[in-house]
């Protein structure tokens, strides 16, 4: 049985908000999978980056539960790579900055170990602040 | 030539062998690093929500230091502005680019920064890699004193050298701008797959666990690949192929660890200035028991 997709305006003004935040025009991705090919950390994700554009594109909000978004380390790759000229990396970008804005932190700072805090370099800090914090 | 130079945050702490190997190295290629007055950090990361011109500040702020600069006649190579860090360089590029793609987003900017002089968008970033290849690199072979032939090295670009493709150095897929300068330094540069493959960045704080993974798939291609050692221009990157060993190694107890320098430490040893200055104490594997054994050192 085919799966029916249902657009109601729930799902159509989040394929929006996400469009507008991430300045992508997500609904030209036609799915080849050539960025989750590509993709460093695709094995870690529970879902790949091209499943990720498709449920923007479906306007479905079960995308915020996963972890993709906050594994995408902005390598983009997958960016030079896309042959509809997309970037996946703004678009994740976009589905983080939904969370952030609610003022949710996806790393604790306070919880950050002093051995961390002492070895790595200031660009690692600065870097995870400012993608996994709001 | 006198040039403005943003160092960034990190090239001033763990990374320090980083700026004093290439402001030394640079000289010897008559070139003088200006750092800016006042600088500040970029924000490592570029923003990259459309709404986000917030964090367009800090990078255009130190693009106004540059015009300064120029007017206090401290330089003579008038509206660029020279980076060695990877992440400062991508993140200041890309904030230009931001800015003549959406010109009013300037507006905004300036007015936000009302206590500053206007910016006019005029300010080019530049990477090291790029003035060296500008210059000539036979200008290099000139330098060199110690030969490194018995050398074999894997150019690591890593991502933000080379990505998005609007502001990268070279070829975002097959760069060759690091194997001319290691050619030119008398080393042997090797061809192999992980080149610009992504070490997994600022995942370092939260994913240890992929990042030495990646690592450990980086750092093994370069050895299968033939490598004696890797180089990198990025601090992160640094940090993760080359600390991140000691993980690799708990995980791998096999893993024979591989010495990541800096591309300007290996231009200190071929222009054979000061051991300070070439900073081998700096890395996290020591690379002086390779380099003897090459009868380099």
């Amino acid at each position: 049985m085919p799966k029916t997709i249902v657009l109601d305006k729930k799902s159509v003004d989040f394929l929006k908000k996400i469009t507008d935040l991430s300045g992508e025009t997500i609904t030209l991705c036609d799915q080849c999978g050539t960025c989750s090919g590509g993709c460093p950390v695709v094995e870690d994700m529970d879902i790949t980056p091209s499943q990720l554009m498709r449920m923007v594109l479906i306007g479905d909000q079960t995308v915020m539960q996963t972890k993709t978004m906050w594994l995408c380390a902005t390598c983009n790759t997958c960016t030079v790579r896309c042959p509809r000229m997309l970037d996946v990396s703004k678009v994740a970008e976009a589905l983080r900055q939904v969370t952030l804005r609610q003022s949710i932190n996806k790393v604790k700072i306070d919880e950050i170990s002093k051995e961390d805090l002492s070895e790595l370099p200031q660009i690692a800090l600065v870097a995870a602040f400012r993608k996994l914090t709001s | 030539m006198k040039i403005p130079y943003y160092p960034g945050c990190t090239l001033k702490s763990t990374a320090k062998h980083f700026e004093n190997s290439a402001i030394e190295s640079a000289k010897a290629l008559g070139i003088e690093f200006v750092e800016l007055p006042k600088w500040n950090c970029c924000g490592v990361v570029t923003p990259l929500a459309e709404d986000d011109i917030m964090h367009h500040v800090a990078p255009v702020r130190n693009l106004i230091r540059v015009l300064e600069m120029n007017k206090s006649g401290a330089v003579n190579d008038e509206k660029r502005l020279l980076t060695l860090c990877s992440m400062c360089f991508n993140t200041l590029k890309r904030s230009t680019l931001r800015i003549k793609e959406k010109v009013d987003d300037l507006d905004v900017l300036n007015d936000f920064m009302y206590k500053e002089e206007d910016y006019d968008g005029s300010v080019e970033v530049v990477h090291f890699l790029e003035i060296l290849r500008e210059n000539g690199f036979d200008e290099i072979k000139k330098q060199v004193k110690k030969s490194l032939e018995n050398l074999k090295i894997a150019p690591y670009y890593g991502c933000m050298l080379l990505r998005p493709k609007d502001i990268g150095i070279d070829d975002a897929e097959r760069p060759t701008i690091f194997n001319d300068l290691l050619t030119s330094l008398s080393a042997e540069p090797i061809e192999w797959r992980a080149k610009n493959k992504c070490c997994g960045s600022f995942l370092t704080l939260d994913n240890k666990e992929i990042v030495s993974r990646l690592g450990y798939d980086i750092l093994t291609n370069a050895q299968k690949s033939g490598a004696d050692l890797i180089v990198t221009s990025c601090p992160l990157c640094a940090f993760n192929l080359d600390n991140r060993q000691k993980i690799i190694k708990q995980k791998h107890p096999e893993f024979e660890e591989i010495p990541v320098l800096y591309f300007t430490q290996l231009m200190a040893i071929a222009f054979d200035l000061d051991k300070e200055v070439m900073g081998l104490d700096g890395n996290y594997i020591n690379p002086v028991p390779l380099l003897e054994s090459k009868g380099i050192l």
